[in-house]
């Protein structure tokens, strides 16, 4: 079952390293990683999304927080929570498919950003299953080229990513009831 | 006050209480020697990094205290990684220090230029690259903290050498730790406190399995307090012999691969297992398919990711492993389980240890008898074990017996071979009044013997028993059960290592019959400098009983055809 990892780590050097690396030799599958600024500048966030079973899932959690500079995991796969893909895709458009690869676009409320003769870029956000779709029926009339963000998520509701602001959010770092380990 | 970076970096060592450091010199460390005059730390200045790496795990762990190693960039640090490796597997406070090329040059191939971070990122808790003085102490007071807190652990910390040589203001006390992410001290829910003495009082036949933990968190007497509470008898992992006394009545011996057949097949049998800071290693459980079948399992561990690992828990009590037993002795009921200690009694004729003993005195020279003879000599005399990795180790292992915590120090996790007599350099600097005995291979002995000279430049006073048995023992072992005898690349063409001893000065002695080994022992002792003996033993013997890798617990190659006439035991 594919998991979502929300990690804030410090924002220093090497830190992404020394996740990927973690990753790579406990053998967890990352799917996909993304990794960007938040608005602490000291703090970075990550979205991990990994194929992994309950057990596996909490271990990663676990071995997450041996990281020095790990701060806070959040294992997000069943909480409400909004997830993001962004994809642009190059998709051959010669005068005859042109506004059948438009209309499919406009079906998915996916913008066209960029129009060559012979071709459009197609930019789209959503959910991965969203873009997926998108992408099986342009297929036909040929991906040129194609790239995707990779997940970014958050949590619904005002449960705070500030997690990570007050005293008391120190606290809750420590006390995180997912770190409770019977079964 | 304004200081180097390489005062910084003594003063910083000094005020984090290390008074020894085991090291090595070159280019990009140089700034560093070149402050050491100035320092009270006392240089030990080994034959190879790897030895420094073994020198400051050792010290760590006769200690409990932070070891430290020194070594410069590219080739100094990269012999570390044997020895750093060996550390984390083993949860050992150590400390590396490594020069690094001037920090404009990092990224260019420069001279001796390693990424000594890079390298060890996946074998050391955590390390850090220092490009300025001014990070230096703040980055080396967080180096001992993380070493040494928690579950322990090698930190290694490299210095480039602008770093070194630049100066900045010092101010210890404004240099605290910064570590926002770091949570070593976790401690267990109330509610599951109450399931694990539930499972402890409904318990049968319960066994506490008992790990290098135990000695880590120094709780042997609160853990000793709960056996006899409880009437619970004790199996010891390897890394946990000495957490509870061998004499102690409740205290069964080593658990596992080269563990008493009776010792397992009390674990199988179990209903609840108590698992004190040990890791259900592999070498621990046999295959996990029929591991203690029909038993509970408690872990209490300091690290969450330890908790189903290998061995799936039902209650698990996460933080340190004194504080957790301080909460629930109170609370533990005591209980008479006579019957379930006299069942295990009924194992114990079956026991590999009498087999040895028994074996009759025909000329030949035995490891264990070796073993054997030494624990008697040292009995009661707090002696330090250091042993390598091997056939010997197995030996040490079934027929030393420890009484005291931090009374034996072997590489167990990565089993490192040339750990012995660096070890064993770095345990004697900790603790200068204990008798020290290494006990080695003669493969094994050959990897760091260099570090004979370390011992004669420091006058330390160290036995070093070398058991001899002209093969690389424990591989050839493995190749008589599942190679069919082929002994491709384990017979060994050996020096005479009396005579490798002489060249370096040290007393030495060669032991061929069984008749010499006290002799020789107590003669070793009584010399007030090092003395090395080699014992040349048996040479096809083999260590039983054995759990073939992937095998069952209770599915032990024995002894062919044990000697049946009795002996007294001891
Ligand atoms: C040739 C060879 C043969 C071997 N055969 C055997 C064998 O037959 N039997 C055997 O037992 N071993 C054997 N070993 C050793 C084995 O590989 C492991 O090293 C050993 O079993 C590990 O013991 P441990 O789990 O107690 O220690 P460690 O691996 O050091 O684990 C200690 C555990 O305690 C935890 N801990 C640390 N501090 C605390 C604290 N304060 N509170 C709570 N928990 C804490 C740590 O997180 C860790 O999980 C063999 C090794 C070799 C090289
Ligand atoms: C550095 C290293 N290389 C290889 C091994 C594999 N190995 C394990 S035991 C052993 C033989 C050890 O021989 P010796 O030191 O003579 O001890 P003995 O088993 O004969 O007592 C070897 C080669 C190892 N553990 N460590
Ligand atoms: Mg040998």
């Amino acid at each position: 079952m594919l998991n979502t990892f929300v990690v804030y780590v410090e924002n220093k050097p090497g830190v992404l390293t020394r996740v990927a690396s973690l990753f790579r030799r406990r053998a967890f599958n990352i799917d996909s990683l993304t990794v960007g600024r938040t608005e602490k500048p000291q703090v970075s966030r990550m979205t991990i999304t990994v194929d992994a079973d309950r057990d596996q899932a909490r271990r990663i959690e676990a071995n997450l927080y041996k990281l020095v500079n790990v701060l806070l995991v959040e294992n997000i796969t069943t909480a409400p929570a909004i997830m993001r893909d962004l994809a642009m895709i190059k998709v051959a458009a010669t005068h005859e498919a042109r506004s059948h690869v438009l209309e499919l676009a406009s079906v998915f409320r996916a913008r066209v950003v960029d129009v060559a003769p012979e071709s459009l870029i197609i930019e789209i956000t959503g959910g991965e299953d969203k873009i997926d779709g998108l992408l099986e029926v342009l297929r036909p009339y040929g991906v040129l080229e194609m790239v995707r963000t990779g997940i970014v998520a958050m949590r619904r509701g005002n449960k705070p990513s500030a997690a990570l602001s007050s005293p008391e959010a120190e606290e809750q770092i420590m006390t995180d009831d997912d770190l409770s380990q019977s079964v | 006050m304004t200081k180097t970076g390489a005062q910084i970096l003594w003063e910083c060592l000094e005020r984090e209480g290390v008074t020894h450091v085991f090291g090595y010199p070159g280019g990009a460390i140089l700034p560093a020697y070149d402050a050491l005059k100035h320092s009270k730390i006392h240089h030990v200045l080994v034959r190879h990094e790897q030895g420094a790496t073994h020198m400051a795990d050792g010290y760590a762990r006769a200690s409990g205290q932070v070891g430290v190693a020194v070594a410069t960039s590219g080739p100094g640090a990269t012999n570390m990684v044997t020895g750093i490796a060996t550390a984390m597997l083993d949860s050992s406070p150590v400390v590396c220090i490594t020069g690094q090329v001037g920090s404009k040059l990092i990224g260019s191939d420069a001279f001796q230029e390693t990424d000594i971070t890079g390298i060890t990122l996946p074998i050391t808790k955590h390390n850090y690259l220092v490009t300025r003085a001014d990070e230096l102490a703040r980055t080396l007071r967080e180096a001992f903290y993380v070493a040494r807190s928690g579950r322990p652990g090698p930190v290694l910390v490299d210095i480039t050498k602008d770093a070194q040589q630049s100066s900045c203001e010092f101010d210890w006390d404004a240099a605290k730790p910064q570590l926002p992410g770091y949570r070593p001290d976790l401690s267990p829910a109330p509610k599951e406190y109450e399931q694990a003495l539930e499972l402890i009082h409904n318990s049968k036949r319960p066994v506490i399995l008992l790990g290098h933990g135990a000695i880590v968190s120094g709780a042997t007497h609160e853990v000793r307090d709960l056996a006899e509470r409880a009437g619970i008898p004790v199996a010891l992992t390897l890394l946990g012999l000495g957490a509870l006394p061998a004499s102690h009545p409740l205290n069964l011996g080593m658990m596992g691969m080269h563990g008493e057949a009776w010792v397992n097949h009390t674990i199988q049998e179990a209903d609840l297992l108590i698992a004190l800071g040990m890791r259900f290693d592999d070498r621990v459980t046999g295959t996990l398919k029929t591991y203690a079948p029909n038993a509970k399992k408690i872990h209490v561990e300091i690290d969450p990711a330890e908790i189903n690992k290998n061995v799936k828990v039902d209650v698990a009590l996460v933080g340190d492993l004194r504080e957790v037993l301080h909460e629930i002795l109170p609370k533990v009921e005591s209980i008479d389980r006579s019957e379930w200690l006299h069942f295990i009694d009924g194992l114990r004729g079956d026991s590999a240890v009498r087999d040895i003993q028994n074996l009759p005195d025909s000329g030949h020279l035995y490891a264990a008898h070796v073993i054997n003879d030494l624990w008697r000599e040292t009995r009661g005399s707090s002696a330090v074990v250091v042993t390598d990795v091997g056939q010997h180790q197995m030996w040490e292992a079934q027929y030393y017996k420890h009484e005291e915590p931090r009374s034996l120090i072997t590489s167990g996790g990565l089993g490192t071979m040339g750990f012995a007599l660096p070890a064993a350099i770095g345990a004697k600097v900790a603790r200068p009044e204990a008798e020290v005995w290494v006990v080695v291979g003669d493969g094994g002995f050959q990897m760091t013997m260099c570090e004979l000279a370390t011992v004669v430049q420091e006058n330390l006073k160290i036995n070093i028993a070398i058991i001899n048995n002209g093969f690389l023992g424990m591989v050839r072992q493995w190749q008589e059960f599942f190679y069919e005898r082929n002994y491709q690349a384990t017979p060994l063409l050996n020096p005479d290592f009396a005579k490798v001893a002489a060249a370096y000065g040290i007393r030495n002695a060669t032991v061929t019959q069984r008749s010499q080994v006290v002799p020789a022992v107590q003669s070793a002792r009584q010399h007030d400098g090092p003395v090395l003996i080699n014992f040349q033993v048996e040479q096809e013997d083999t260590v039983y009983p054995m759990v073939a890798a992937g095998a069952a617990l209770h599915e032990m190659i024995r002894r062919p055809s044990p000697i049946v006439e009795t002996a007294a035991d001891e």
